[in-house]
């Protein structure tokens, strides 16, 4: 893989990742600005408002017309939280010019009509759509709604509101519900030109094209963007946590419970030295089917149908999520909490440390293998200022991760948050 | 082993049968960091009833073919799972209706995770200790899924489609079925269906094709003998059983799945018809065909909604389903369009686009190994050429997708199920 960065303008940058591996190529633009209570809603309505028709594409059936006949092109919005940041992106995916059946180049095309949909929309009386904004204003209430539907991420998602709700990050990325139906075409199309004159600009592609093709590709299709803009891009990440350790509790309509709890890494995050032991600490903790969790309190004690950790590389927070029956809440917790403990006091093997360490550098070089996975990491990385590379720094710095600075790593690890989701009958089904 | 090249794809499978009876697969990609494997045999969660070793039919509770999967992992020297996770891999499995597959990825160790991976399949090992276990951990598993609406109103539309096919069963049983399973039920069917002739291995990545043949011939020895026939119930009728089911459960906004009947394709044919229904869907259903946007215009359906073609063995459909305030206006509305197409047939320039997506989007699934392994695992399963889709699509006309829509999309093979929000 050849990698290349290349500032387009300030604020402005291009990576492409070359590789001949992949049958399709990835482009993608990413739009970052601060995640704000204020702001959400129309960063994460503006995407799909364009998505419904551009100039010469005006409504959605044109619109998948025009990418069918770029062999099923797989284009669409995406709106990613990243730390305390907004990320509004376009993807991409396009066959390989070598597997098109007629020959022709795939990449400038589609490059160009995402370009049309991300800046040249389909306007009436220079604004946006009425009906479109109103549709999906409808369609961004209903998904912002369903996120209950989905018990375990709910949990996770209830427990962030919770524990950083005086942080940026506990912003919903999808906004609010309420302002998500009263959005109107003026308010809105003033939201999206300020969005594109001062968000920060990422450009990233991965597949066989050359980075010279690609450059060209992308001032083409997106001229407009390629201007000079003064983006912050900030992330809080309180290393402890501010008080006593919380517990809030939900009732909902449930037949299996469910305990979230939120932890603060002691500010380590990706761009930390001590990151690399923090990624096999939470691989040993929780992170695989290895890992303390699984291991003691899933298989052993029985005591959840499942039990994992996972971290926020940018905020610093390490999560346990587990399905548990209403009346072990307390047993699975302790259970989950002691665990921690025998990782802060190193009662571990180095079995278990070498095995922790397999599973980072498995996940870390597999990701390699996934198109939308490098894009999600380059992208990352780039939106907070962390010049990606090939992987190797990291991957060799987790392999040389030693037993005491895993203790250290789960030391500062401390518990903010306790979260849990029961049944309306509270403890009846346990 | 031999190779077989399909040049429009650039791809080449290295394919064989060991002398015990077990095809092989390799799909090699030496640009790839990992490796993955796929070891799957020929039976899942409606293999129900099958004729034991006396000849006699034997019936097994509903549930036992998951259960099974579970409880694989467990070997007379602790669990196959912590001993490949130590090598940094996660192993894992699932069971559908008609297969149950162990895999794989990893990338390093590849030689000893597989010899791993086909031993614990191969070798059972329970007690009715870790049975009864397991009763309690897949009871949980089994009441999560009722928590959650999308695997509700799947089941839900299976019961109101199917009067005999147990398409109908959920795989994973429920509570009171896998309380009959003990650890004989599980020897019982193990023997009946884990042997190397109802098996496939299918690996990808950067492996070597003679390495995966040798090793998977010396782990699993020269059994040859042949699995138990299953039965799946006679005389499905072509209507469905119910036009219409629904229940409440706590949840936002409707969610619904209406279902076309179909029928199984003739032998040979399995990819051809998996090819025009997937089509004759996105005629029906995509966002480039014109029912969709008058749906979605009129707030009838948001970007949930979704439409997939299912096949198993004795059955075919076609399903389409999300969020709606009104499901049965949906269905109407669906049905109206599919008589339109059956009387004044499909747009030749969206056929053709439709036809063009298709392909792109087939060629893009092949980025992973993990779905390549998996389609080329269940091809073999159906008698099927996965990788010769091109040729294929060349050989599907516009009238094949609309014989389709006009012989399943009709009322009377229709169906629809609701989960509603609790009043």
């Amino acid at each position: 893989m050849e990698q290349q960065w290349k500032q387009l303008a300030e604020g402005v940058e291009l990576l492409v990742n070359r590789t001949d591996k992949f049958k399709t190529g990835l482009l993608s633009v990413t739009l970052t600005v601060p995640l704000r209570r204020e702001d959400a809603t129309a960063g994460a309505l503006i995407p799909e408002v364009l998505y419904r028709g551009s100039k010469s594409y005006p409504d959605m059936e044109r619109l998948s017309a025009a990418t069918d006949g770029l062999y099923g092109a797989s284009l669409g919005p995406a709106v990613r939280q990243r730390g305390e940041s907004q990320c509004v992106s376009f993807l991409c995916s396009v066959i390989d010019d070598r597997y098109a059946l007629d020959g022709g180049a795939v990449l400038e095309p589609a490059a160009a009509l995402m370009g049309e949909v991300l800046l040249d929309p389909a306007v009436d009386q220079g604004v946006f759509r009425t009906d479109y904004v109103k549709s999906e204003g409808a369609n961004l209430a209903d998904r912002i709604r369903s996120r209950v539907n989905d018990k375990r991420s709910w949990s996770i998602f209830r427990l962030i509101q919770e524990m950083c709700g005086q942080e940026a990050y506990a912003v919903d990325k999808l906004g609010d519900a309420e302002e998500a139906l009263s959005a109107a075409p003026e308010g809105l199309w003033a939201d999206y030109q300020a969005l594109l004159g001062r968000a920060k600009v990422t450009f990233y592609y991965g597949g066989s094209a050359r980075p010279e093709r690609v450059e060209e590709t992308v001032r083409r299709a997106f001229a407009p963007l390629i201007s000079g803009r003064r983006a912050p891009v900030e992330c809080a990440v309180p290393a402890e946590p501010q008080g006593p350790v919380r517990t809030v509790t939900d009732e909902l309509d449930v037949t299996q419970g469910k305990l979230a709890m939120g932890f603060r890494t002691g500010g380590v995050t990706m761009d930390s030295p001590d990151y690399p032991a923090l990624l096999v600490c939470n691989a040993l903790y929780g992170g695989s089917a290895n890992s303390r969790l699984f291991l003691h309190v899933r298989e052993k004690l029985s005591l959840c149908y499942y039990a994992s950790s996972l971290i926020d590389k940018l905020k610093g927070l390490l999560v346990v999520s587990s399905g548990v029956e209403f009346g072990d809440f307390d047993r699975a917790q302790e259970a989950i909490l002691a665990q921690l403990d025998e990782l802060r006091a190193g009662r571990f093997t180095d079995d278990e440390r070498n095995a922790a360490i397999r599973t980072v550098v498995n996940s870390l070089r597999g990701r390699l293998d996934s198109q939308g996975q490098m894009e999600d990491d380059c992208v990352t990385k780039l939106v907070y200022g962390v010049q990606p590379d090939d992987g190797g720094a990291l991957i060799q710095s987790v392999e040389r991760v030693t037993a005491e600075d895993i203790a250290q790593a789960a030391q500062r690890i401390q518990l903010d948050t306790v979260y849990r989701l029961t049944g309306k009958e509270g403890a009846a089904h346990g | 082993m031999v190779e077989r090249n399909y040049p429009a794809l650039r791809e080449t499978i290295w394919h064989g049968v060991l002398p015990n009876g077990l095809n092989v697969y390799v799909d090699r990609r030496p640009e790839y960091g990992k490796q993955f494997a796929f070891f799957a045999t020929r039976y899942g969660g409606m293999d129900l009833r099958f004729r034991g070793e006396d000849g006699e039919w034997v019936d097994t509770p509903q549930g036992v073919a998951h259960f099974l999967e579970h409880k694989m992992f467990d070997t007379q020297d602790g669990s196959a799972l912590q001993r490949m996770a130590a090598q940094g891999v996660d192993p894992n499995a699932y069971t559908t209706p008609s297969m149950t597959g162990y895999f794989f990825e990893g990338v390093q160790g590849f030689e000893d995770n597989l010899r791993t991976l086909l031993s614990f399949v191969s070798q059972p090992w329970f007690t009715d200790e870790s049975v009864a276990k397991e009763q309690g951990i897949i009871g949980q598993e089994i009441r999560m899924c009722e928590d959650d609406p999308g695997h509700e109103v799947y089941y839900q539309l299976m019961e109101a489609m199917y009067a005999k096919h147990p398409v109908r069963i959920r795989v994973a049983g429920t509570v009171e079925s896998i309380a009959q399973i003990t650890a004989d039920t599980l020897y019982q069917c193990h023997r009946a269906f884990y042997r190397p002739g109802n098996m496939v291995l299918c690996a990808a990545g950067d492996v070597d094709p003679e390495r995966v043949a040798a090793i998977a011939g010396e782990v699993l020895g020269q059994d040859r003998s042949a699995a138990a026939p299953a039965s799946h119930g006679e005389g499905e009728p072509s209507r469905v059983v119910q036009r219409y089911a629904q229940r409440a459960m706590p949840v936002s906004m409707p969610l619904f799945e209406l279902g076309f009947k179909g029928s199984p394709a003739p032998k040979g044919e399995g990819l051809r018809q998996r090819l025009v229904a997937e089509l004759a869907c996105d005629v029906l259903f995509s966002s480039s065909a014109p029912l969709y946007s008058r749906l979605y215009e009129q707030g009838l359906i948001n970007g949930s909604f979704d439409s997939s073609y299912d096949e198993l063995p004795g059955c075919a459909c076609l399903i389409a389903g999300g969020e709606s305030r009104d499901p049965r206006q949906v269905l109407d509305e669906v049905l109206k369009e599919a008589a339109r197409l059956a009387r004044e047939g499909i747009d030749p320039e969206l056929w053709d686009r439709l036809k063009k997506a298709a392909y792109g989007s087939m060629v893009r699934r092949l980025n992973s190994l993990d779905d390549t392994c998996f389609e080329l695992a269940q091809a073999h399963f159906d008698g099927e050429d996965y990788l010769s889709f091109p040729q294929v699509f060349q050989s599907i006309e516009r009238s094949d997708g609309e014989a389709l829509i006009r012989s399943w999309c009709t009322e009377d093979r229709a169906a629809l199920s609701v989960i509603r929000p609790l009043d």
